[in-house]
């Protein structure tokens, strides 16, 4: 018997129009644990490196965690996993909600799908009932208005459905799949499901799930819950708001948006408005968001309310949670009540919060510089508002210059050209980042912009403070109760760094700290990902209730497979340099590893290069970021090693890394153009 | 009659600060699987949050009475511009629906305010929403002696004879008792 997992996948060949329910091997749960890093494993062993994101040989992964199910609070992610239209690479993206337990129930840790449907189709599971249903009357609809129409015609309120829009339907480069008021959005992963003719997954179920262990899981779950309490009534002193408090960030209780307002930019990632915030503004703010929100809600068994059902009036009811609604506001240099009314339909068509309106704000640019011009935008309102909702009304269909606009910035400027690649400013690895431009170079997040396999900041970083503490006397408050560190020398880092000086940025955190900072959060999101537990719960905020220290007892208990500390480590270190050779194999080298270059005005390219060896070296990566042998082998990832030096890619490593200049890409060096 | 004490227990449901994460039914059907805290399946818990998030609907109801006949007649109530089936407030275990009936064998389940040996200072469900959507009371109050309550089989057997009527259980019974 297989515990906290069921131990059974849907494979689903939508040309073939089959479905399978097939057992899957326990030696990959001791490996990988689940989720994404099993979800890694087939992708690497089932999608040949050539294949195209839209080709039938991709496979589209939804994933439960491991411990999604179970009583663990919070751990209710879906993880979807395939290749991504946009870079080319792995696409992974996360939602919370109730769909993964949903699945669980059913009997399921994953559905896999290969293969393209010639009609657009729905699939409906339902425990032991699998199939395949016809859903060309669903075509054009909004992701949430299909969620409705479905659970309608099943007659199954309790259905968990999972859906695209408009968007993924005709393959926008950053189509989102829905779910209530979580999404997986980046990635474009949205567009794969749509280029399958897969409109949608509902899912069902009664059945359970079990636990090897359950007295001591559930004594576990109690101090998660007791903990969670704690950190409710002690918000951290001396953070912005966002950052105190345990969860997603808390963007639909909180209306204090001095900290976005203020640091991040406006437009397409250009302006900083550093006298934004004001008394007014608050006061208006408030009102627009008090107005809309009708109730704060919370994901399946987590006591955390991050999300919010909004009602504008005049538009349907729709759900939101975390940034998106300063992402339109502030791209489009508009107010609260513009971002909660586009979100609306944003969501409908299910697209990505992050690059849709950098994308506009993007053509915007272009019209303004003269590279595009009036006639590229025939009938477009005057006011910005109007522009926008125009834009997105033409992305999604992909008309006009909205076809170019679909494949995100960096494709859409160069099939513009005329200069146009200039503007393409904000995107790592040809993805859309977080709209910030900073001053000075921060050796923790060079690295993880620079390296992170999932290229999108929010899902790397958490756990160690953003900026040091101005005052000794509040760095020793905030190591005095931090017994989540992995070692006791993160709290020296902490301790020693300092606003201004010597060790302050960029020297400090030292090139070997900054390895340690950045090993240990990217180890949480892995296991994150794996098991299924909310980032706002673990990876993400400071102090959080899920840790490295009570992780191997969660899994331990939960599945019956014995983790100490260096075994669950091991296994975040495996998921994470297997995620790496996905992406190795299919052309991505150290030339790709490199953060925007205005994100820092001030650069060192001397220590950043320093930053990226001893990253490398710690990841037992060689100089060009390719995996070693010898670390793959320590790491049971000899099948992974053997592919690798088959093609050459092992043994050359040494001879590419010398011809290639650290931080700069050359074109040569792009990863795999869009085909 | 003589009267008696009774320990009134009582759980007041703000359905005003239920956030909809279903923490309660996972509880209650952890709490109650065998052994205890091994499984978990909200399909077999004895609370359920009627929701419905789109129409701001979010109402925790608890599993009371099995009825063997559905309501001849069902209301709908208009509350502050929200409707609701007059079912979303009942409590029994019914044939118009699913609530509240184990899914494997269909049998009725019912709420008993987690009774244990040594008795818990609350019903867990109430332990795990950090919400306060639910809160416990209890209270003395004087009731009429109440008779003995039949025996756990004896609710079982009925349930099932509502179910497939006296004779297919008794002929089961006996095909039963003589293989």
């Amino acid at each position: 018997m297989r515990y906290a997992e069921t131990g059974f996948e849907l494979e689903i060949d939508l040309s073939r129009g089959s479905i399978d329910r097939v057992e899957s091997d326990p030696e990959l749960t001791k490996l990988h644990l689940g989720g994404l890093g099993t979800s890694a494993r087939i992708l690497w062993d089932r999608v040949p490196a050539e294949t195209d994101a839209f080709s039938e040989d991709n496979l589209l992964i939804f994933a439960s965690g491991l411990l999604c199910g179970t009583a663990a609070p919070g751990c209710n992610r879906t993880i979807v996993s395939t290749f991504s239209p946009q870079t080319q690479l792995l696409a992974y993206s996360m939602m919370g909600g109730f769909w993964a337990p949903e699945l669980k129930h059913a009997g399921y840790d994953k559905v896999i799908l290969r293969g393209k449907s010639p009609e657009l189709v729905y699939l409906w599971i339902h425990n032991d009932k699998v199939e395949i249903r016809d859903a060309t009357h669903l075509r054009g609809k909004g992701a949430t208005e299909t969620a409705e129409c479905i659970r309608r015609e099943l007659k199954e309120p309790d259905a968990q459905v999972a859906s695209i829009g408009l968007a993924g339907e005709n393959r926008v480069f950053y189509a989102s799949i829905e779910q209530g008021r979580s999404s997986a959005s980046r990635g474009g992963i949205g567009a794969v499901m749509g280029d399958k003719g897969l409109k949608a997954i509902a899912v069902r179920g009664t059945k359970d799930v079990n636990v090897a262990r359950p007295a001591e899981f559930m004594s576990l779950c109690d101090d998660v819950l007791k903990y969670i309490k704690f950190r409710e009534d002690h918000p951290i002193p001396g953070v912005p708001a966002i950052l105190a408090v345990l969860g997603s960030p808390q963007e639909m209780r909180i209306v204090d948006e001095e900290w976005h307002t203020t640091n991040f930019m406006w437009g397409n990632a250009r302006t900083r408005r550093k006298d934004f915030w004001t008394h007014e503004i608050e006061e208006k703010w408030r009102e627009t968001q008090e107005s809309v929100r009708t109730r704060l809600i919370g994901c399946y068994n987590c006591p955390m309310k991050c999300g919010a059902t909004i009602s504008v009036p005049g538009q349907p009811t729709y759900m939101m949670k975390c940034y998106s609604k300063l992402t339109y506001t502030m791209a489009a240099y508009s107010d609260l009540e513009f971002g909660f009314k586009i979100a609306q339909r944003a969501t409908e068509y299910g697209v990505d919060g992050f690059s849709a309106p950098q994308v506009m704000a993007f053509a915007l640019e272009l019209l303004e510089a003269g590279i595009l011009t009036d006639a590229d935008f025939p009938g477009m309102p005057a006011d910005v508002e109007g522009r926008f909702f125009w834009l997105l009304d033409r992305i999604v269909r992909r008309e006009g210059i909205g076809d170019v606009l679909a494949d995100g910035t960096y494709w859409a400027a160069r099939r513009i050209g005329k200069g146009a690649e200039k503007f393409d400013h904000n995107t790592i690895k040809k993805h859309e980042q977080l709209p910030l431009k900073l001053g000075m170079l921060n050796p923790v997040y060079y690295l993880m912009y620079s390296t992170g396999e999932k290229i999108n900041i929010t899902q790397i970083e958490g756990q160690f403070p953003q900026a040091p503490f101005p005052t000794m006397e509040e760095r020793e408050a905030f190591v005095k109760d931090w017994f989540q560190v992995p070692h006791e020398k993160f709290k020296q880092y902490l301790l020693d760094w300092e606003l201004r000086g010597d060790n302050s940025n960029p020297l400090y955190p030292t090139i070997e700290a900054s390895c340690d900072i950045v090993d240990w959060q990217e180890k949480m999101h892995y296991l994150d990902d794996a098991l299924g537990t909310c980032a706002g719960l673990s990876s993400f905020p400071l102090k959080p209730p899920y840790h490295i220290h009570n992780f191997p007892s969660f899994v331990s208990a939960g599945t019956g497979i014995d983790f100490d500390e260096a075994g669950i480590w091991k296994a975040a270190t495996r998921n994470r340099t297997l995620l790496r050779a996905i992406n190795v194999r299919r052309g991505m080298r150290r030339a790709d590893d490199k953060p925007p270059e205005d994100h820092w005005k001030k650069r060192f390219p001397e220590l950043e290069t320093k930053l990226l060896d001893a990253y490398y070296k710690l990841k037992g990566f060689d100089s060009n970021g390719i995996p070693t042998k010898e670390s793959l082998l320590d790491l049971d990832l000899a099948c992974v090693a053997d592919d690798l030096e088959q093609r050459g890619i092992l043994g050359k490593a040494n001879a590419t890394s010398q011809k290639t200049p650290t931080g700069e890409a050359e074109e040569g060096k792009e990863v795999l153009s869009h085909a | 009659m003589p009267k008696v004490m009774k320990k009134i227990k009582s759980i007041t449901i703000d359905a005003d600060k239920c956030s909809g994460c279903r923490a309660c039914e996972v509880i209650c059907s952890l709490f109650h699987a065998s052994p205890r805290y091994s499984s978990n399946n909200p399909a077999r818990s004895r609370i359920r949050i009627v929701r419905e998030p789109l129409r701001d609907i979010y109402l925790p109801v608890y599993a009371g009475e099995y009825t063997a006949a559905e309501c001849t007649g069902r209301d709908t109530y208009i509350i502050d511009g929200k409707k609701y089936d007059e079912c979303d407030f009942c409590r029994a275990s019914c044939p118009s629906r699913d609530l509240f009936k184990e899914p494997d064998s269909g049998l009725p389940l019912k709420c008993d305010m987690c009774e244990d040996e040594p008795p818990l200072a609350k019903p867990k469900c109430v332990e795990w929403c950090l919400n306060d959507a639910l809160i416990y009371e209890e209270r003395e109050e004087e009731v009429e002696e109440p008779q003995a309550s039949p025996p756990d089989i004896e609710v079982g057997i009925e349930a099932l004879i509502d179910k497939h009527g006296l004779q297919q259980v008794l002929d089961t019974v006996a095909r039963m008792s003589k293989s």
